[in-house]
Formats: C-alpha cells, structure tokens, sequence
C-alpha cells in the first residue's frame, strides 16, 4: 500500500508549504529588493489580533489587511522607515516584534545580561569556594590523626 | 553573628528575596491585559477619511464633518458578537444625547441594515468601511472600539472591546456634560 502513505506524506507537505506561505503569493514587485523589503517588514510587524505572530505568520483578516497596507506603502515609494513609523503611529511600540530601547524597556533590555552576570559570578563563587576546601592540605595534627585512623 | 551563621541566613535569605521579586513582578505582570494595546493616538488629532454612509449611498461622512461638537466614534460589524454585548448601550447613550457616529467595519451594508432596523439605531450617521482602510488609520485592531472625540477633532479617549456600564458613566458620559451634551 504505498499510494496512501504517499499522498498523506504530500498532503502534510502541502499544508506546511501554506502555512509557511501566510505570505500572499500574487504579490508583484518591481524588484527582488522590494520583496526583500516587504519579506522583512511583515516579520518585524505583529498581527495585532493574534499577539504571538507577525503579520507574515498570521491568517488573522487584520494581518492580511496590514500586509496589504505594507505593500502598497511599498509600492508608493515609501522608505522603511516611514512604513514602520505609521505602524507605531497607530498601534504603538507594541506593533514592533523587537522592542525599541528605551527608558521604559530597560529591565526588558538589561535583565537577560544581569542574569547571567549573576549566574556566571555565582557559579565562579561557588565553584571557588569548594575547591579551596577540597584541596585544604591537612595540618601536621590532622595527619597523625588520619595515620592513627588507617593504621586501626 | 559568625560568619557560618551568616552564610547559613543567607542560604534561606536570598532565596526569599529572589521569590519575593518574582512574586511582585507577576502581581503586576499578570493583571496586565495583554489584549489592551495602549493607542498612541490619543492626544492627536482623528486620522481623516471620506466614507459613503450607509443609509444614503451618494452622501459620504468625513470626521471633519463633526468639528465644533464632542462626538463618539464607535467601530462595529454586524457579523462582530461583542459588538451585540454593547449594542443596548449604545443606543441609550443615544438617547442621552451622546452624538455617536458609527464607522461599519468589513460588512455587508446589508447585513449592517437589518441590524440595525433589527437592534435599533443608535447612529447620527453610519460610515461604510467596506475593506477596513479607515479602520487601518484609526488604529483599529478589533472590533468593537469606541472613541471619543473633542470639538477640536482631538481623540480624547478609547476604548477596546465592547463598553459597559461603568466605562460609559464614567469615561464616556462625563465629556458630554462638559460639553452641554
């Protein structure tokens, strides 16, 4: 029976193409650039709706919406910049997957780096603190102490 | 205090102190609704557009056209479930005299009609946002929003998501008895 396994293997096939393709496919840019472009807007932008996708993901009718706002900004000549800056117009930082740095991102920011300062300093701490005392030669007293135990 | 005693404290201090911290910052953390998207555009002036109106074909609305009055912008569809939740709202805060324009968000300007014959109409106008572009503008990303607007055009105030009780006495009534409404 080797026909059904094959066409569940292109079922599955087909069905991870589509999702991985949320991107719509009629696109037409005037050059590899532009999709470049677009390709990466639509990942730096979050689909409002469903907060852990980027519009490039998302099959929510907001993100398609919202590519097509990309793309026809892209079409009339606008930079990056002024695309994304529309975007936060509107929706805010939270609209940008990566959020900018600023005062009110800081411990967002900063916290990964604290943590493993803390964790490299602690483990360092630690790890100095038992080899000091496992490698403590004994005392003159201690030896005789040890012999006398061996020899029993 | 000898120094073993203070490392035996601070075995169970520090601990403590790193649950403590974790404690206040999911006290806050998960109260936070992270479906609220803090809208940039309070304080700015309402982003224009020009829409036909529902009820009249050939007439179109724009935000302009509401300039001297506070108004409320309300976003809905008929096909929209939270938007039945807030509908009874609305139209008594019409009834008080609250000027609410509504903008029909990605409808069927028939469905959108039988609605409203349906529910009642609370709208001075209903503006047809047929493929969302508008919606785009205002900073739309789920239906229903309400906005409220100043005599200056200024977006004063928004809100997410179907409006209740207290959020129309007490975030959306009071402009309007500033404004002699």
């Amino acid at each position: 029976m080797k026909t059904p396994s094959w066409s569940l293997a292109v079922f599955v096939f087909s069905a991870m193409l589509q999702t991985a393709a949320g991107i719509d496919v009629d696109l037409e840019f005037a050059s590899p650039e532009e999709e470049t472009r677009y390709r990466h807007l639509v990942e730096e932008l979050r689909c409002l709706v469903c907060q852990n996708q980027n519009l490039a993901e998302s099959d929510a009718g907001l993100a398609k919406d919202l590519r097509k706002r990309t793309y026809e900004m892209i079409k009339n000549g606008q930079s990056d910049d002024q695309i994304l800056n529309y975007m936060i117009e509107r929706y805010g930082d939270f609209v940008l997957y990566r959020p900018p740095f600023k005062p009110l991102t800081l411990i967002l920011w900063a916290a990964p780096a604290v943590f493993l300062i803390l964790a490299v300093a602690s483990f360092w701490l630690y790890s100095r603190r038992t080899r000091n005392k496992a490698f403590k030669s004994l005392s003159s007293d201690e030896r005789r102490q040890a012999r006398r135990l061996l020899d029993e | 205090m000898t120094p073993k005693r203070m490392a035996i404290r601070a075995k169970f201090v520090i601990p403590l102190a790193v649950f403590a911290a974790i404690a206040v910052f999911f006290a806050f953390g998960l109260r936070l609704d992270s479906r609220l998207v803090p809208s940039p555009l309070i304080g700015k002036q309402t982003p224009a557009f020009e829409l036909p109106v529902l009820h009249l074909p050939h007439a179109s609305f724009a935000p302009k056209d509401m300039k001297g009055d506070y108004w409320v912008l309300n976003v809905w569809a008929s096909w929209c479930a939270a938007c039945l939740d807030e509908h009874e709202l609305l139209v008594s805060a019409a009834k008080d005299g609250v000027p609410i324009v509504g903008l029909n968000y990605k409808d069927e300007p028939e469905d959108a009609k039988n609605w409203l014959r349906r529910l009642g109409n609370p709208y001075l106008v209903v503006a047809v946002d047929q493929l969302g572009t508008a919606a785009i503008d205002w900073g739309v990303y789920g239906v229903p929003e309400t906005f409220v607007i100043d005599s200056q055009g200024v977006i004063i105030y928004k809100h997410v998501g179907p409006i209740n009780r207290e959020v129309v006495k007490s975030e959306i009534l009071p402009f309007f008895a500033e404004a002699g409404g």
